[in-house]
């Protein structure tokens, strides 16, 4: 039995300790915001937060997430997580949605270290989130959208 | 996706002290385990030997499991061909990734099992900005002028340059690269020990 805390709740899962973590949160604990893309670190849609820092969890084993903070798009703290779905929502962002998650995942570690993100800053760190729909005009635009929401202060 | 920049070329030789030469007429003979060229001297002088041994070194870490991870541009390579890390990665300011694209977000604490899933290490990352060591694009001269240069080999002495190649992780992970990537020319023995009579014979650099 393995124990791992999961957007601030605890949870005892019976899972090998390679287990990838996206199947943990998916299938065991049955979170399913996060998405399965490729399975091998290549699009970015299992992105969740490992202790703050953004981690691919279709290839973390379980074992490496235990004794921290795991947290997924359903748990996203609103300081960063409701500017962004603000924007997200203001400007349609979205189109099948299916990389969505893990790109609003993407973009929140981006704007809590850089909350002045120039278009460059932007690619540095969502060029490994891909969306088949193509919709990095509008994420580009979204992220700079809500960092304009946090420095007015408009986060709830 | 942007590219990383062409190879620097060689930075001219610092004035590395000789220290060998007046070392050996004070010459206290040096255990063979220490190379400690600050202090100690040589324990034989041989510049035709010591570029021999260097030779076989730089065959090493001009290797893409080297390389790659010394590039002369902010990005890291990756494969066979030491082509720019898919997803546009670069160094940071500590060498360990930028915002979502930190290194740790894919590499895990040892190479994840399947054919080209990302190889690990718990402290996988490029060298610093500051000091980036470059080994791709460097001649067999300029690269041993740079691992002899504590300005940019990380403050390190040739003792500790010695020490790192046999006992870092990082280094040992060449030698345990991931399923579907070469290992590097020599054995990882074979390299300290060239490495080592590189230094011992005085650390002369190749033409
Ligand atoms: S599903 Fe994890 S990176 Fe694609
Ligand atoms: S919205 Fe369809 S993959 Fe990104």
């Amino acid at each position: 039995m393995i124990t791992i805390r999961v957007n601030r709740k605890e949870y005892h899962v019976d899972v090998e300790p390679d287990t990838p973590l996206l199947w943990v949160i998916r299938e065991t604990i049955g979170l399913t915001g996060t998405k399965f893309g490729c399975g091998v670190a290549q699009c970015g849609a299992c992105t969740i937060h490992l202790d703050g820092e953004a981690a691919r969890s279709c290839v973390t084993p379980v074992e490496r997430a235990i004794g921290r903070e795991i947290v997924t798009i359903e748990g996203l703290p609103d300081d960063l997580g409701r500017p962004l779905k603000d924007a997200w929502i203001a400007l349609d962002v979205p189109q099948c949605g299916y990389c969505q998650s893990g790109q609003i995942m993407a973009a929140a570690v981006l704007l809590r270290e850089n909350p002045n993100p120039t278009d460059e800053d932007v690619d540095d760190g969502m060029t490994g989130n891909i969306c088949r729909c193509g919709t990095y005009p509008r994420i580009r635009r979204a992220i700079h959208l809500a960092a304009q929401a946090i420095a007015k202060g408009a986060a709830r | 996706m942007r590219q990383s920049s062409p190879p620097i070329s060689a930075s001219p030789s610092p004035r590395y002290p000789r220290l060998w030469g007046f070392a050996l007429v004070l010459l206290v003979a040096p255990s063979p385990a220490s190379v400690s060229l600050d202090e100690k001297a040589a324990t034989k002088d041989d510049p035709a030997a010591s570029r021999v041994a260097f030779l076989a070194v730089y065959k090493v870490l001009s290797h893409p499991r080297c390389m790659n991870c010394h590039p002369a541009g902010d990005a890291p390579l990756q494969g066979e061909d030491s082509h720019p890390h898919a997803q546009n990665v670069k160094r940071g300011k500590d060498g360990a990734g930028k915002y979502a694209l930190k290194c740790a977000n894919c590499h895990q604490a040892k190479a994840l099992p399947g054919e080209n899933m990302p190889p690990g290490n718990p402290n996988w990352r490029l060298p610093s900005p500051e000091m980036p060591l470059v080994f791709q694009g460097k001649s067999p001269g300029a690269l041993a002028r740079q691992l002899k240069d504590p300005k940019q080999n990380g403050g390190k002495t040739l003792d500790q340059v010695l020490h790192h190649a046999a006992e870092d992780t990082l280094v040992l992970g060449c030698w345990n690269p991931g399923e579907g990537r070469a290992k590097p020319p020599l054995a990882h023995e074979e390299f300290v020990r060239e490495l080592r009579t590189w230094i011992e014979t005085g650390a002369h650099e190749p033409e």
